[in-house]
């Protein structure tokens, strides 16, 4: 799960972690007054959405009086911010967050990933910040430091002051960096955060260490813990259908092509994708109905698929093990029936029942082409939506 | 032969009276020679009763030693998960199967770092467990699609991994031992493990090996597999169309940071000497061709 910024700056200030002061707003005479209520002479007037690159893309603009705050505000507020993690389409912006404006003297970056190789929480520090970090590993990866952090201890002194120096903390202001890391730290575990990053983390005129962004996400797997992140989520800010299928406890993810797929299991859904493509069409959507698929979540499947005006055909891939085919069967047929089906269907059983599921589906009259395995399956739907 | 599990293997289920390890542990005590091989269950609040004919003990330690269970499997609700597994570690079993799905990450970090300097191996969390076909079955799978033969066959997935066993039965390939490690970003063993165990194996002629977008896992045992493995492997990477960013399902298929790509994946893969394919109907066909 996400939040947007000025939440994770929230978050992130009750364990130490020191950010610039701000006031989010959703109205332009809220931006005004928060200006006036943090005072000073110069304000950031940030959109917030859940992506990244909203400088670039117009979402983030400096205001030297409260009338340019207003101009800010009453612009940024409204606007559909395009950037390049929000796609063509872009997103609709409906809150800000307006900031005291800082004293930037140095742009550094701070990350925070859980990492497969080392299985721990691991520090990732550079003095490259404000920019893209994927960038910066790619051409210049030795000026990206990493430290595992142990769980027993979490991040030491030594760590934290080691990695402070190595990305150009002054020595003044290193007890302040390793304050901030320590509780950036605190703030990832205790949290169940799956991903933290700071970029730009800066240092000012007068020596302090700041957090001028703050990007948090969460483990799902763990926000039964957390009441107060969840009351967080911005359902404004996920895809309406994922919403949806979330309720059916349906993992659903929408892509580009035309070709909606239905599979039992992740990986086997991912692979049915890459058939698809393989015999050169797109699949409209990554759809897993799990371990347990009843004909009602079958049938949900179905509307969530069909909702896509885009969808041209349908492949049900099932790999009956624990789940029979002729329930599976059931399912696709009430499904079909309930949705009055007008787009061409390939269904590819396999495992217990098989014949069984074949033959209800032959019985049911529906114009559903039966595959025998998962070429088959892609290469005639493929065929199918060509024809049509 | 095969590896970790075999027809005399003792396993006791943790969490065997809920809903999922009810039935899944009557399903593999019904397969092949589970009657012999299920003999204890764990419950600190049924201590003392049976499930069906299974006793069902307070502690794993007791279990272990009333028994002579060495192997765990573990269907308790996530919450629960890692301190099962936890127990099941100090009360040094050899083998822990953790099939929940859903555990979270900062849990099974602590876990792991507690198994450190311990003897039990762990599988999982989020798989579906490991078979001997015709001898044991620890796990979810349907077991009726497996028989016994000289396959290995390792995966991050479930279905997929049925997909691979389905399309070698088609030709007629048994497998030796079928393992699902899942796909959690902290988990137990690595393809690598699991690879080095199908090596060392007199009775695995050659290895399947299916992988996932994210991480790199399956970059690192390609590695090894070119430097020590004398057997041949052939490998898919499930994903090629999954956008960056996005989770596709499992808690670990992502591709992040531009790593992770199943392209990537799947040259390393090819540099190493491994036969893969990238049309998952043909798993089964391209392994016939390597043996």
């Amino acid at each position: 799960m996400n939040v947007h910024e000025y939440q994770g700056k929230e978050i992130l200030r009750k364990y130490g972690v020191a950010t610039p002061r701000g006031i989010p707003c959703f109205s332009v005479a809220e931006a005004e007054g928060a200006s006036r209520k943090l005072g000073g002479k110069a304000w950031v007037v940030k959109a917030q959405i859940h992506a990244g690159g909203r400088g670039k893309g117009g979402g983030v603009k400096l205001a030297r009086s409260v009338e340019e705050v207003r101009e800010h505000a009453s612009r940024i507020l409204g606007m559909t911010l395009v950037t390049h993690q929000t796609g063509p389409e872009g997103r609709l912006v409906k809150r800000l967050l307006v900031e005291e404006g800082a004293d930037i003297r140095k742009e550094l970056y701070l990350g925070m990933v859980v990492d497969r190789a080392t299985q721990r929480v691991t520090l990732m520090a550079s003095s490259e910040g404000g920019m893209d970090i994927e960038e910066v590993a790619a051409s210049t990866p030795d000026k990206i430091h990493k430290v595992a952090i142990d769980p027993k201890t979490g991040l030491t002194d030594a760590q934290a002051d080691d990695v402070a120096r190595k990305i150009g903390v002054p020595e003044p202001s290193v007890p302040e960096a390793r304050k901030f890391m320590q509780g950036l730290y605190r703030a990832f575990d205790e949290c169940d955060a799956s991903l933290a990053e700071i970029n730009p983390l800066i240092l000012t005129g007068d020596g302090k260490v700041l957090a001028l962004d703050a990007k948090l996400n969460f483990d799902s797997n763990a926000l039964f813990r957390h009441p107060d992140i969840v009351a967080m989520r911005d359902l404004d800010e996920e895809d309406p259908a994922e919403v949806e299928a979330s309720k059916f406890d349906l993992s659903y993810i929408s892509l580009n092509g035309n070709i909606g797929c239905l599979v039992n299991g992740a990986g086997l859904a991912m692979a049915t994708m890459d058939t698809i493509k393989l015999y050169g069409a797109e699949p409209a959507n990554f759809l897993d109905v799990g371990g347990g698929a009843t004909t009602e979540k079958v049938t949900e499947a179905f509307k969530l698929m069909l909702r896509n005006p885009a969808v041209k055909g349908i492949l049900v891939n099932i790999f009956g093990g624990i789940m029979r085919c002729d329930t599976i069967a059931e399912g696709v047929i009430a499904a079909a029936r309930e949705v009055k089906l007008s787009v061409p269907l390939v269904v590819r059983m396999k495992g217990t029942n098989e014949d069984l599921g074949k033959q209800m589906l032959k019985a049911s009259g529906l114009p559903i082409i039966s595959a025998d395995n998962m070429g088959d399956a892609a290469q005639k739907i493929v065929a199918a939506i060509a024809g049509k | 032969m095969s590896i970790l599990i075999g027809r005399n293997t003792k396993v006791m289920t943790q969490g065997i009276t809920g809903k999922t390890g009810a039935f899944h542990t009557r399903m593999c005590r019904d397969y092949a020679n589970g009657q012999n091989c299920f003999v204890a269950g764990v419950n600190p609040n049924k201590a003392g009763e049976s499930f069906e004919g299974i006793p069902i003990y307070g502690t794993v330690k007791e279990a272990k030693e009333r028994t002579g269970a060495t192997v765990s499997v573990i269907y308790v609700p996530p919450t629960f998960a890692a301190a099962a597994i936890d127990e099941a570690v100090d009360a040094e079993l050899d083998l822990v199967i953790c099939i929940t799905e859903g555990v979270p990450v900062r849990d099974m970090i602590r876990t792991r770092e507690r198994m450190q300097g311990k003897k039990t191996i762990l599988i999982g969390p989020n798989c579906p467990g490991i078979i001997t076909p015709d001898e044991i079955k620890i796990g979810i799978m349907p077991g009726q699609i497996h028989k016994k033969g000289r396959i290995g066959v390792v995966s991050r997935s479930g279905t997929l991994t049925y997909e691979a066993v389905g399309q070698l039965m088609e030709r007629g390939l048994g497998q030796s031992t079928c393992v699902g490690i899942g796909g959690d970003p902290v988990n137990g063993l690595k393809h690598i493990d699991v690879m080095k165990m199908f090596n060392d194996d007199p009775d695995t002629d050659a290895v399947i090996m299916v992988g996932e977008i994210g991480g790199d896992a399956e970059e690192t045992c390609a590695r090894w597999i070119k430097a020590h493995m004398k057997k041949p492997v052939v490998g898919f990477i499930a994903g090629v169309t999954a956008p960056p960013g996005k989770r596709m399902g499992h808690a670990g298929a992502i591709i992040s940071g531009g790593k992770g790509t199943a392209q990537e994946k799947l040259a390393v893969m090819e540099e190493c000497g491994i036969k893969v394919t990238r049309n998952p109907a043909e798993m089964g066909k391209l392994l016939e061709a390597v043996l």
